[in-house]
């Protein structure tokens, strides 16, 4: 285990932020405005997340990841469920990459 | 109570099923890399099973083929994660129910993907619904880690570029329901990453704080700008 330490470390900085407000924080004890604000955060964090980062998520042929994640967007607008639109972008990039 | 629980832990892993599914091939991308770079099969199985972070730990492989000394890359691990801090927050304010004793478990397997589907669930939830989602999608990180390391090599190299797409596919997926119910979403959503990019551009700060930067002031943005229409958005 040449990594140990760093594993155990990266562990630790990993799981304290995970677990920390999930254990101090419940729904009496934020103020209203706060309450908006953590609703907010699922929202903001998909944004965050998606923009700009699909952009490079095929190196170099951006317009494939592009394409891929509109035939995501199509699916899950028109019918319910997450498999299906993951499937289909990963078999989308697929062929647009052989 | 025994039937209501057992309900929570069947929708729990249905609803992980696609984490699972969009975990699995990224999880293999880690693997292979891991071997690539010279880890041996033990740190790169533990790295999954004991981090179960999928940025952090691509970022870690990058920083160690560059020579980072471990305090740097555990450093940077730390800036990347706080973005868990506001997601366990929001969650924290979601979640039904008693046991809360069981919230340290909960807490190890809060990543962007299984927060976003437990956010975003269309019903109340409680600590058996995250639990069963949560090792749903450990259990594709872990194995997709495996069978990575061991059998990645014989992957084509076009298959495995296009397995990253999955995980934003999957974002995507989760948010259009939201953006097709209300616009202010959909103004979220968009001007979050575009705080994100604008401070990406203006590069600040260290870049791995980016992400939470953008996802507190467009949170704050959005619970300060349109009090009213929380109602009809959240």
């Amino acid at each position: 285990m040449k990594y140990g330490w760093l594993i155990l470390g990266m562990a630790l900085v990993t799981y304290l932020p995970r677990l920390i407000p999930l254990v101090y924080i419940s729904k009496k004890s934020v103020s209203e405005f706060w309450k908006r604000f953590l609703d907010c955060i699922p929202y903001t964090a998909l944004g965050a997340l998606i923009i700009p980062g699909v952009y490079q998520a095929i190196p170099e042929k951006p317009w494939v990841a592009i394409v891929g994640i509109g035939a995501a967007a199509i699916i899950a607008w028109f019918r319910e469920g997450l498999i299906w639109p993951v499937l289909v972008s990963i078999g989308v990039v697929y062929f647009l990459l052989i | 109570m025994n039937r209501e629980s057992k309900s929570g832990a069947m929708e729990g892993f249905k609803a992980g099923l696609p984490v699972f599914v969009g975990y699995f091939p990224v999880a293999v991308a880690f693997g292979i890399l891991a071997k690539t770079i010279g880890l041996s099969a033990g740190d790169s199985l533990s790295f999954s099973v004991m981090v179960f972070a999928g940025a952090s730990q691509f970022m870690a492989l990058n920083l160690i083929k560059t020579g980072v000394a471990f305090g740097g890359i555990i450093f940077t691990t730390f800036l990347l994660n706080l973005r868990h801090l506001l997601m366990s927050a929001s969650l924290a304010a979601k979640i039904k129910g008693q046991n809360r004793r069981w919230l340290p478990l909960v807490a190890f397997g809060v990543t962007d993907e299984t927060f976003a589907v437990a956010a975003t669930y269309p019903k109340s939830i409680g600590v058996l619904f995250l639990l069963a989602l949560e090792g749903t999608a450990y259990l594709g990180w872990v194995s997709g880690t495996l069978c990575g390391y061991l059998a990645g090599g014989v992957l084509p190299g076009s298959l495995r570029e296009s397995m990253g797409i999955g995980l934003y596919a999957l974002f995507v997926a989760i948010l259009v329901p939201g953006l097709k119910k209300s616009g202010f979403i959909a103004a979220l959503a968009l001007g979050s990453g575009l705080i994100h990019m604008l401070l990406n551009w203006i590069k600040l700060w260290p870049g791995s704080w980016n992400l939470a930067a953008a996802i507190i002031v467009s949170s704050l943005l959005g619970a300060w700008l349109i009090p009213s229409r929380r109602e009809e958005s959240a």
